[in-house]
């Protein structure tokens, strides 16, 4: 090996210096290696939550900064928890990740068996199909209203195409109780791709040799499908699902673009109820305690559900 | 494998399956791309075209769309419109025709480049702090190694909209709301826990005896990493760069919330280009399509890795 110039640098500088620059024990390079990530995750995630759960025991709010600021307790959490206007938004967020959850992992799961029967070109149907998952929410879900304009949008179109109804009849994302539905589509366009990798890659991870196994035994396809392929992409599944939840549980951009919450409180997901609680009647305080108690959610419903998932993995 | 299961296999559908499948995926793979190809479309239409019922679609291509993105017009009394000498540019004669003169360029550009310095920067100072951690964590014993790791990620569960509230307050305390580098930081902290999950993975599978050669040696601990490790750790910190690029570039409610003038993207701008009576859809069009289009060519450049970004290295092919 040819000296480096840093080589001949090391050689040049005295020993005790060089061993202190190389004697670095492997504990202080970890460290220098981790501290500066450890440090902006706390300057930028961990230091700003501290001061929202410290808010969140306060009437402050941000447009008055140099009102005075007093201690209210535990009364912004006793409001929001007591409030119906919120479970009223609770309720619409959960109808919204069942049901994308409902269609993305129907539809996902059986394009991915579809796609597994490895005919000709399938890679590159993959890779078309998964193109609207990567793009920009906030300017898919703007295009999306021109789609489901009244009267004109393709949408409305496209239904009186294929079924006879007049498309001046019904409006996707005004009055009628059609607009939850609309964002469930987009959505759903949106996010299948996703559910439909990780179960491809589930579908992929089962050896042929299980099949081979099973055809001896004269086990039925249908047989075989209940019983080696379900359980064997079951973990994939609801690692798609995990991730997803959580995904839609904080849902905001594509939605706000969409819908803004309305027609009336009709889409009012729970992140543009705290959005509007926060920057619209700058109620810092009181959305402060909001905020805590939906990250107390997810984080709570997801820890239960990852120990059933390494449950499930286990198996 | 052996030759003679190839020729037949209990496990190798039959040919008429095959086809039903190809049939159906191929269907609904036009269907999903119709949207998307509706987008690229109206860009290319005229106004009018645009909002004809039925939908047009075989239409005159005209580039209004793409002229009124990147410019602000007026309307000018007939009189002196009638005055005026004759368009000089392409664009002059499209935007005549509608019965109107430039007024001057529009904010598009700003924001996009916006969107680029942003995207980049955060991209950049992601991959940079993330590579270090993720080669810290795979190759060292740290401390509560897995406690960080896990808290590294649940930084991800955060709803955007509550870690905006006190972001911006600090923000406005520390002068960096509408600042390139408010916006640049933001992302990095958001972008880091992808980057260190993934870059982990890519590292892990680095054998180490390498590094322990390059020790051997006489290189350090940093020169092995610069020289070794880093070299081999290419393709996955390329792969991974374009993950945290796609993130900061699609952004949209820390963009919202923390910039309003300066250092605003795109994805709040293009929602707000207005015509007359609405949004100005073929020029919405031509926005989303010049927004969009990079990162369905990365989408396709990536796809072998696609499912280790989309999951945080959880899954593997």
């Amino acid at each position: 090996m040819t000296p480096t110039p840093l080589d001949r640098l090391a050689r040049a500088t005295p020993p005790s210096m060089a061993r202190r620059v190389r004697g670095l024990s492997d504990r202080t390079i970890a460290w220098l290696f981790v501290a500066p990530t450890i440090a902006l995750l706390l300057a930028i995630n961990i230091f700003p939550l501290i001061w929202t759960v410290r808010l969140s025991f306060t009437n402050f709010a941000a447009n008055k900064p140099n009102a005075e600021v007093k201690w209210v307790g535990l009364r912004n959490y006793e409001r929001i928890l007591t409030d119906d206007g919120i479970w009223a938004t609770m309720q619409t967020t959960a109808h919204f990740l069942f049901w994308t959850l409902f269609f993305q992992v129907l539809i996902g799961f059986t394009l991915a068996w579809l796609i597994n029967r490895k005919f000709k070109g399938n890679d590159l149907l993959t890779t078309l199909i998964v193109l609207p998952m990567m793009l920009s929410p906030a300017v898919v879900g703007n295009f999306w209203t021109f789609l489901y304009q009244p009267q004109i949008g393709l949408v409305n179109y496209m239904v009186e195409l294929l079924t006879g109804t007049p498309a001046s009849s019904f409006s996707m994302l005004g009055p009628g109780g059609l607009a939850p539905w609309s964002i469930v589509i987009v959505d759903t366009w949106m996010w299948t791709p996703f559910v439909m990798l990780i179960c491809l890659a589930g579908l992929r991870s089962i050896p042929d040799y299980i099949y081979e196994a099973a055809e001896i035994d004269r086990a039925s396809k249908w047989r075989q499908f209940w019983t080696i392929t379900i359980p064997m992409v079951l973990p994939f599944l609801m690692l798609a699902v995990l991730f997803r939840g959580i995904e839609n549980f904080k849902m905001f951009d594509m939605v706000t673009l969409l819908t803004g919450g309305g027609p009336g409180n009709e889409t009012l997901l729970t992140s543009i109820d705290l959005k509007r609680e926060a920057f619209e009647k700058w109620r810092t305080g009181y959305s402060s305690a909001y905020a805590i108690i939906l990250f107390v959610t997810v984080f709570g419903l997801a820890s239960i559900y990852v120990k059933a998932l390494n449950k499930v993995k286990e198996r | 494998m052996s030759g003679v299961s190839s020729s037949w296999s209990v496990t190798e559908p039959s040919k008429l399956s095959k086809w039903l499948a190809a049939t159906l995926v191929l269907a609904y793979t036009l269907i999903t791309l119709l949207p998307l190809l509706w987008i690229i479309s109206t860009g290319f239409k005229s106004g009018p075209d645009s909002i004809s019922y039925p939908p047009k679609v075989v239409f005159e291509p005209s580039l209004e769309g793409y002229v009124n993105l990147f410019t602000t017009r007026t309307r000018l009394g007939a009189e002196a419109f009638a005055a005026l000498p004759p368009p000089e540019t392409w664009y002059d004669r499209i935007v005549r025709q509608s019965g109107m003169v430039i007024a001057g360029p529009s904010r598009f550009g700003e924001r996009f480049l916006n969107s680029v310095i942003i995207g980049f920067g955060s991209t950049a100072l992601s991959i940079f702090l993330g590579t270090l951690a993720a080669y810290g964590f795979s190759r060292f014993k740290v401390p509560l190694k897995d406690d960080l790791l896990f808290f590294i990620l649940s930084t991800r569960m955060m709803p955007p909209i509550a870690v905006a509230i006190p972001i911006y307050l600090m923000y406005r305390q520390l002068g960096l709301s509408d600042t390139h580098l408010g916006m640049i930081l933001l992302y990095t902290a958001v972008n880091i826990s992808l980057a260190v999950w993934l870059l982990k993975g890519f590292i892990d599978e680095i054998p180490r005896e390498y590094e322990e050669a390059a020790l051997i040696d006489g290189y350090t601990r940093f020169q092995a990493f610069r020289k070794v490790v880093l070299p081999q750790a290419a393709t996955g910190i390329a792969s991974t760069a374009i993950f945290c690029l796609i993130f900061a570039w699609n952004e949209y409610a820390f963009a919202v919330l923390l910039t309003s003038g300066k250092a605003q993207t795109a994805p709040p701008f293009i929602p707000t280009i207005i015509g007359v009576g609405g949004q100005d859809w073929p020029a919405v069009a031509a926005g989303a399509t010049i927004f969009l289009l990079p990162v369905m060519i990365f989408t396709i450049l990536l796809r072998k890795h696609l499912l280790r970004g989309i999951t945080f290295g959880a899954v593997r092919k």
